[in-house]
């Protein structure tokens, strides 16, 4: 059966070149890079390089990149550690309702611990509004954080004017940019971010690594403390195979950019034409702002859980934004933020492609698609009732 | 995350579809994931006699729906009755915790269709039911 991956946004295979450059540091250069020998400062000259090539993928400086173990844990370090930190200037932090939860559940726990939050709301395409953005701002507000690509439906946000925005108003401003980098344009200076969460796993880099940018001079307090590795902000024996592949991962994303984005681009845009020739069929998100690699649409009359059962036992694997398999069972909190109503919502079915991905694939799940459709809608008591009403 | 048993069910249902002259007919939803099914009947001696479903939702409800037009095919209308959430996920070989709901809706629409099917024979109007998924 052929095998078709299209859920590169949960996570990504990891590439060879990024595979080739890790493996001497499992088993030739090993050592630890705090220690003074040999094999020890060759370890911790290849975290330095590493550092410098995240660093140059978003337009950083080195010392600005924080090695983290994951983008969720950046965003904790990001939300948590500028909230401790600043608690004296305000307790107000700034958000929107479809961040990704590691911010969400973040900002429900800084209530917890008395900050204040304002979930901004996005129109139907899921995009925040700069206007909102700047009408929350009040003087205790410390930080303002919003992702700069959605995970779920792919929409862009215009960080460039928050972080105007934010710079007006001296609040620090962070983005996840998690889904962002290698597919769309970022630069901290440019867009006037001040801290920025990014993850190896979702650009070709094993799981287990991602980085916080953190501009020089924004007072943040460190979660985790030991040996002050990270200049203090992040203790533990550094994850030198993992943070290596990150480096070369992101030098990849920067050198191929133009060439692995077009390519997205061509094989979203394929897919999205054929997909919405079948019947009843929304696109969710915005139609042109959106990820290169993210197609989002949902199938009315039908649920997403099913959908992609189905679609799993043709090779074909993708994912949902219907909880159903999750202890909530709310539709996805970010297509309800775009109005949805549940049913559409909990019929959603999200198609994220990478650079390995082919227009062959492509053709197979459009051959695909509509079959398993069909046959869940003949299966769905709504969907006679919809065809009476509308014949 | 599913039992063999509830794979076979979910990709290869029994019984799907409607009865147009069905004795009891039981419409169910679960107000909190959107989940709504809706079970067909025809009685005959107190029997069932045939049994069929549509299902809008996820790969339990639909595996539930299945199994449970299976165990009622052929039962007295009082043994039907008795079906309940647990033979239902007990059935399959188990369930998700947080997919036992699914085998409420299944359980909720066959008693629903019995009781239609008891209503109509009395004259009454058919009610539809609303399942809250929380446990019982
Ligand atoms: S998730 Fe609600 S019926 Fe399955």
């Amino acid at each position: 059966m052929k095998k078709v991956y299209l859920d590169n946004s949960a996570t990504t295979r990891v590439s060879q070149e990024v595979l080739d450059a890790m493996l001497p540091f499992f088993t030739e250069t090993y050592g630890n890079p705090s220690s003074l020998h040999t094999m020890g400062q060759e370890a911790s000259a290849a975290v330095q390089k590493a550092r410098e090539q995240v660093a140059r993928a978003i337009g950083a400086d080195a010392e600005e990149i924080i090695f983290t173990s994951c983008g969720t844990e950046a965003d904790n370090l990001a939300l948590v550690g500028t909230a401790y930190a600043n608690r004296k200037k305000g307790n107000h932090i700034i958000t929107s309702s479809i961040e990704h939860p590691a911010i969400l559940r973040t900002c429900e726990f800084l209530e917890k611990e008395g900050f204040r939050v304002t979930y901004l709301p996005v129109d139907r395409y899921g995009m925040v509004s700069p206007a909102d953005v700047e009408a929350a701002i009040r003087p205790e507000t410390t930080l303002i954080s919003v992702m700069a690509v959605n995970n779920e439906i792919g929409t862009i946000q215009p960080v460039r004017e928050i972080g105007r925005i934010a710079k007006e108003h001296n609040v620090y401003f962070h983005s996840d940019a998690v889904q962002a980098v290698g597919k769309v344009p970022i630069n901290v200076k440019k867009d006037d971010i001040d801290m920025l969460s990014l993850s190896g796993h979702k650009i070709h880099a094993p799981k287990g690594v991602g980085a916080l940018y953190v501009k020089k001079g924004t007072r943040i307090q460190a979660l985790i403390h030991g040996g002050g590795q990270e200049r203090n902000m992040k203790s533990g024996t550094e994850n030198v195979p993992g943070i290596v592949g990150l480096g070369q991962a992101c030098e990849a994303a920067i050198r191929d950019f133009d060439k692995n984005t077009a390519h997205m681009k061509r094989l979203r845009d394929k897919l999205i034409e054929g997909l919405l020739k079948i019947d009843r069929v929304r696109l969710n998100g915005h139609p042109t702002i959106r990820s290169p690699n993210n197609v989002n649409v949902s199938f009315s009359f039908i649920e997403g859980e099913s959908l992609v059962l189905f679609l799993d036992m043709s090779g074909i694997e993708a994912s949902t934004g219907s909880a159903c398999s999750s202890k909530n069972l709310k539709a996805s909190h970010v297509l309800l933020a775009c109005g949805l109503p549940p049913e559409e919502a909990h019929g959603s079915l999200r198609l994220t492609n990478c650079a390995f991905n082919t227009e062959d694939e492509i053709d197979y799940v459009l051959e695909t698609l509509p079959g398993i459709v069909d046959r869940l809608r003949a299966m769905s008591p709504l969907y006679k009732e919809a065809a009476r009403t509308t014949t | 995350m599913y039992s063999p048993k509830v794979m076979q069910h979910f990709s290869n249902p029994q019984n799907v579809g409607e009865i147009s002259d069905a004795d009891g007919v039981g419409e169910v939803g679960n107000p909190v994931c959107g989940d709504m099914m809706t079970i067909y009947i025809k009685v005959k001696d107190n029997v069932i006699t045939d049994i069929k479903f549509k299902t809008f939702g996820c790969a339990a409800a639909i595996a539930t729906s299945s199994i449970i037009t299976t165990m009622a095919k052929g039962m007295t209308l009082e043994d039907a009755e008795k079906i309940g959430r647990k033979d239902v996920a007990d059935e399959l070989g188990g369930l998700p915790p947080q997919k036992m709901h699914c085998s409420n809706l299944a359980a909720d629409g066959l008693k629903l269709a019995i009781e239609n099917y008891r209503r109509k024979l009395q004259g009454l109007p058919p009610k539809s039911g609303v399942t809250s998924g929380e446990e019982r």
